[in-house]
């Protein structure tokens, strides 16, 4: 197999507004579509803004909207399209956009903030921690997460309700707040902090309508909706409507 | 950080776009386009409609027919347990008069409501009927036709929120299917240790009821999931890793189980109506 | 005049991998406002690329592990180049940094009895690398991450405001190191979004940017490589130090084109993989140097054996140090025996079961499946070596990692030099990163604090500063021997064709001096290097930037290449090719040859980088002792042992 030119269409632009571009570029075997990009800016476009880091799907930095479809440029190989199929290469489409294919992800960070951190557990120093591989197993399969935000993009939730990024913390952060109800030594109960029903009331756990978007998006193969935001519904149904366990606190407040 | 070097290299001021929603809102690329995917996303969500469908026009049908649902030794598992008195007289149950006369419709409505109510409130069927019917999403990366959206955070879909107390529910109907397997071991005179083809539908028909119902998330959360530390509970922490397992298969066990159900009452339909006579095996 | 935003800072620390975050939690935590500039999106660092572990004296997995051993391997690995104390402090401290990561919420791998789980690798005596699977950096720089979000969460609730004290500035560049005096009094900077410049004034800057990859061809390294510390610590005139190492891996995936480079974990050939030339044959077996030929098995059987039972059998040759095998693979490709895209095959499909290759290798197996389109279980892998990590660094102070002669001015991880000798032990970088970066932010921090009256950002400073930064956009109206732009990438492309092929792996004299004068002749098309378009996320602009620092770098790897007549870890010269006892205290040292900072200096002899040598500390008596004699007679010279 060899080369041959293929048909790009790339956003171009920023805030003020812009468009699909067209592009013809040299393809070669074995290439990704961030090779094809990086030739762009080599040969054609030099001041073609796209985010990238390490271009083996580790760093989660090259993001973008593969013929509509939010996944990794450094992990989408040219192979999967047909030669004479045009490839079109958009922003992510949730987020505010900086310029050409780079978005404004603050959205992000803001709620990575939101999430309270872990709390070690009172009256245990470092090298005294004991854990076990089969209570890591679960928070370990979430920390995989390499925060390509391809999750926060496809989720309908806030892609397309852009009112609901106040309150809703995304499939990523809900993950992380999960990961940390099953960190085995998080000591947030102890401190007055209750991670499940938080989750609920403040992050916006509600809002998620489990259709899974997050789960096909993810270039880790994390299993977000089965293992972490179904499982802290669940958690949170626990706390807030299970009868048995509303009854019960009500008794106790009385009698107290 | 504002300013400012006059040097002709500086970004040009931003225009505000005309305000409208989701992923044609004015910080957003510029992209008229609700979505821009090429495949065919479209067949997930019809077919998903098309089956749903399909089920719904048929056991509505079946369940106000309120007719030939028992052919010895078999009952349609859309009633039983048969609780009211129109109820036709079955052999060793499963029907138990606990309704009485007044019930005067179709005894199949006061037991689906269970099932029902179980699979309604699935997280599986959620995302196929969200999916499908609401649109909301269409498919991933597809706009939604809505313009507010607060998910299951608000009545009445906060309501999906019951889905555990579903699930101790489907797991005494279950119960009762087992119980109907077993008598399927009889023959149309209620002799012991027979077999017959709806023998073999009724042992499909309920292993695959019993995958479906164990492989539920709120069971998964239930026998441990909901446990902070597995190293201390061993016995749960492997009925925890065998529900995950089932859990995987939830998809395929959930259409799986909701054809056999129909396939298993369409069976003692057609020997009720008397279309053609159970093959016996022994 | 130009008009530049600042604030001031107690401390700046510049990158935000491991080194660059944990010096920053460290100074926030003594109680320095502390700021931190990263290049890319916060998270993103090139931290997150390290699979194998973090090493550390714990002793979890054989007790028989401490510091000493550590440091002993240490020493070994860098062939007796590390700068003594640091490779002390090191050895002594990593258990303490990986202990206190997990009170931060990370999550490593178990043992039985539920503590950190450690696991073998080169160079290492006894297991010694905490790990989660083969992801360990993500985990360390999440950890980190999630710490110092967790001290703005803090801070929020005293002052409001998440930023009152601890602050990222990402997708930002740091330019020029500003200094009052002699001492460092700030940073100049752009934002790279909007193209933005704006000063953090501060007495303490921390450098912490990692390597210099990106200066060639084929490397494992990401773009922000492009050796930026230590282009700034030489431009604020303190010098770099053993800038000649550098590691080249010798497993990178060398097909297809787009993944040239991309890192094949160490645990490949660990578990039983096998390297083999194009006529079948495990040329391993023909490379064992002498020191090593009783340590590693002579025929295919006893290698064989090994994996079984390590106790009566002897290593297989793939397992020699990175430096050996590299230069292995490069012969047999050179002397026409490789594979059919210029590497060797590395072959696990017929050693282990598919099964089994899919659960020790899980990412190997679909980096490979994803990227090549190789199964890995059924077919060989392509390899060859790729530029990794840079030894040498900017010169510190052991204790405080404080670089020579720019008062307050730090270095920690890959950009400061020293630690790691001429060669470095896999897993000894991640350490690396929490020692000193912890060091060198508390130094910073106390220095901040100790100062009775701050260093203050001069006008001009900040104009000459920008104006080195806008000069791409003006390029073609440059000075009267210019000639028309040129294209950044361009040039990019020519000076990694360069470092590859004439400073690579196996180096000779005259090479090294044709590549002296290519980036002489580079440099001064670098001056024209010309950008289109505005300075908002302009990548073309912020190459053209970053050449100047490629430039710099390169030009100290080929000058003290060319120098060290001799060949030693990650310095092979083909014309020197033994170790040589008396070059092992001979430290070279890089300085800018115009001390006032600028970069006139495009005279292609002369170049910008003056060299000169001095003589390392004598190795402290009781560090020694942790040696046998028979050992420190094939490094030290006479004078040192008896002396």
């Amino acid at each position: 197999m060899s080369g041959y030119e293929a048909r790009f269409q790339v956003w171009r632009g920023d805030r003020e507004g812009g468009g699909l571009e067209d592009f013809t570029v040299e393809v070669n075997d074995g290439e990704v579509v961030l090779d094809v990009i990086h030739r762009l800016q080599a040969t054609q476009v030099p001041d073609l803004a796209v985010r990238w880091n390490c271009k083996a799907g580790k760093c989660g930095s090259c993001s973008a909207e593969i013929n509509g479809r939010p996944r990794l440029m450094c992990m989408t190989r040219m192979s999967v399209f047909a030669r004479d199929e045009t490839v079109t290469v958009t922003p992510l489409r949730a987020f505010p956009v900086v310029r050409d294919l780079v978005t404004d992800v603050g959205f992000n960070y803001t709620k990575a903030r939101q999430v309270p951190a872990f709390v070690p557990p009172p009256g245990l120093g470092p090298g005294e921690y004991r854990m076990f591989q089969q209570d890591v197993d679960r928070p370990q399969e979430f920390r995989k997460c390499i925060e390509c935000f391809l999750c926060q993009d496809t989720c309908h939730v806030v892609r397309d309700h852009e009112e609901n990024k106040t309150v809703f913390a995304g499939p990523r952060f809900l993950m992380r707040i999960a990961e940390l109800d099953m960190h085995p030594l998080d000591a947030a109960a102890e401190t007055g902090l209750d991670r499940k029903r938080t989750a609920q009331d403040e992050h916006g756990l509600g809002y998620c309508n489990i259709t899974k978007c997050c789960t096909e998006v993810c270039p880790e193969g994390i299993r977000i909706t089965d293992n972490a935001l179904i499982p802290l519904k669940e958690r949170a149904v626990d706390r807030k409507y299970d009868p048995l366990v509303w009854l019960g606190s009500k008794i106790r407040r009385r009698s107290s | 950080m504002r300013p400012i070097v006059s040097t002709g290299t500086e970004p040009p001021a931003a225009h505000p776009r005309p305000a409208r929603g989701g992923v044609r809102a004015p910080t957003r690329a510029a992209i008229a386009a609700g979505h821009l995917r090429t495949d065919r996303w479209w067949v997930p969500p019809a077919t998903t409609a098309a089956g749903l469908f399909a089920f719904v026009v048929y056991s509505t049908w079946r369940a106000f027919a309120d007719a030939d649902y028992y052919a010895a030794p078999y009952v349609s598992p859309f009633y039983s347990p048969c609780l009211a008195q129109r109820c036709r007289p079955m052999h060793a149950g499963p029907n138990w008069d606990l309704f009485g006369g007044w019930w005067g419709i179709s005894p199949a409505i006061i037991i689906l409501v269970f099932p029902l109510g179980f699979r309604l409130t699935c997280y599986y069927y959620r995302k196929a009927y969200y999916r499908a019917f609401w649109a909301a999403p269409p498919a991933c990366a597809v706009a939604e036709p809505h313009r507010t959206y607060t998910g299951e955070a608000r009545f009445p879909l906060v309501l999906q929120n019951l889905h555990r107390y579903f699930f101790y529910a489907a797991l005494l109907v279950a119960g009762v299917l087992t119980y109907d397997t077993v008598l399927a071991f009889r023959d149309p005179r209620y002799h012991w240790g027979h077999m017959g083809l709806g023998t073999v539908v009724f042992l499909v028909n309920i292993v695959l009821i019993w995958a479906y119902t164990l492989s539920c998330h709120s069971c998964r959360h239930i026998v441990g999931g909901r446990l902070k530390h597995f190293s201390q509970h061993p016995v749960r922490y492997r009925m925890w890793q065998f529900i995950g397992r089932l859990n995987a298969r939830h998809m395929q066990l959930a259409w799986a189980s909701l054809a056999s159900v129909a396939l298993a009452d369409l069976y003692v339909y057609l020997l009720a109506s008397g279309v053609f006579d159970d093959p016996r095996f022994f | 005049m130009t008009v530049v935003d600042r604030q001031e800072w107690d401390v700046v620390v510049v990158g935000a991998g491991g080194a660059g975050l944990r010096a920053a939690i460290e100074a926030r935590e003594r109680g320095a406002r502390t700021a931190v500039i990263c290049k890319s999106l916060f998270g993103k660092a090139h931290t997150v690329m390290a699979e194998g572990g973090i090493a550390a004296a714990m002793g979890n997995v054989n007790a028989g592990d401490n510091w000493q051993v550590h440091f002993r391997d240490t020493m070994r690995g860098g062939k007796f180049l590390n700068q003594w104390r640091m490779a002390e402090l090191h050895a002594k401290e990593a258990p303490d940094r990986v202990w206190e990561l997990e009170t931060w919420g990370a999550l490593f791998d178990r043992t039985a009895d539920g503590r950190i789980s450690q696991r073998n690798f080169g160079g290492h005596e006894y297991p010694r690398l905490a790990h989660v699977g083969d992801r360990t950096g993500l985990e360390l720089i999440r950890t980190l991450q999630q710490k110092i979000v967790a001290l703005q969460q803090e801070d929020h609730r005293e002052t409001g405001d998440y930023e009152a004290r601890l602050k990222v500035f990402q997708e930002c560049t740091v330019t020029r190191v500003l200094k009052d005096g002699a001492r460092v009094s700030g940073v100049f900077a752009y934002a790279r979004e909007t193209g933005r410049f704006f000063v953090l004034q501060a007495p303490a800057v921390v450098l912490a940017t990692g390597g210099i990859g990106k200066s060639f061809k084929v490397t494992s390294n990401s773009w922000e490589y492009t050796g930026d510390g230590h282009a700034l610590a030489l431009l604020a005139g303190a010098p770099l130090v053993n800038m000649e190492f550098v590691q080249f891996h010798p497993t990178g995936m060398v097909w297809p084109p787009s993944v040239k480079g991309i890192l094949v974990t160490e645990s490949v050939r660990g578990d039983g993989g096998v390297l083999r030339n194009s006529d079948g044959r495990r040329f391993m077996f023909d490379y064992v140097p002498d020191v090593f030929k009783d340590k590693y098995a002579e025929t295919e059987d006893e290698a064989d054996r090994w994996y079984d039972d390590p106790d009566h059998n002897r290593r297989p040759p793939e397992l020699l140090p990175r430096d050996e095998v590299a230069r292995a693979i490069n012969t047999e490709v050179k002397e026409g025996r490789g594979s059919p895209h210029g590497g060797v095959f590395l072959d696990v499909s017929t050693r282990m079961p598919a099964e089994v290759i899919r659960r020790r290798l899980p990412s190997m197996y679909h980096q490979f499946k994803e990227l090549a389109d190789v199964d890995i279980t059924a077919e060989p892998m392509e390899v060859g070596p790729t530029c990794h990590y840079v030894m040498g660094g900017v010169a510190v102070d052991s204790d405080t990692a404080a670089a020579r002669g720019v008062p307050g001015l730090y270095a920690a991880g890959e950009v400061a030099g020293g630690m790691h000798g001429s060669n470095r032990l896999g897993g000894n970088s991640l350490s690396d990163l929490l020692v000193f970066g912890r060091r060198a932010g508390w130094h910073a921090a106390a220095y901040a604090a100790g100062l009775a009256e701050r260093p203050v950002v001069a006008d001009e400073q900040v104009d000459t500063a920008a104006a080195e930064a806008l000069r791409p956009f003006s390029a073609e109206s440059g000075e009267p021997d210019s000639g028309p732009p040129e294209n950044p990438y361009t040039l990019h492309q020519e000076l990694q064709q360069t470092m590859n092929d004439l400073v690579g792996i196996i180096r000779r004299e005259e090479e090294m001096r044709e590549a002296l004068r290519r980036l002489a002749r580079l440099r001064v098309r670098a001056r024209r290097a010309g950008v289109e378009g505005h300075r908002q996320f302009n990548p073309g602009w912020h190459l053209a930037l970053d050449l100047r620092n490629m430039l710099l770098v390169s030009e100290c790897v080929a000058r003290s290449a060319l120098e060290r007549t001799e060949s030693r870890g990650g310095h092979t010269r083909e014309d020197h090719p033994a170790m040589d006892r008396a070059w092992r205290r001979v430290r070279l040292l890089c300085t800018l040859t115009d001390p006032t900072g600028g970069l006139a200096a495009t005279d292609p002899v002369r170049g910008q980088i003056t060299l000169s040598r001095e003589t390392a500390d004598p190795v402290r008596p009781d560090l020694l002792a942790l040696f046998e004699k028979e050992e420190l007679v094939k490094y030290l010279a006479e004078e040192e042992l008896y002396g």
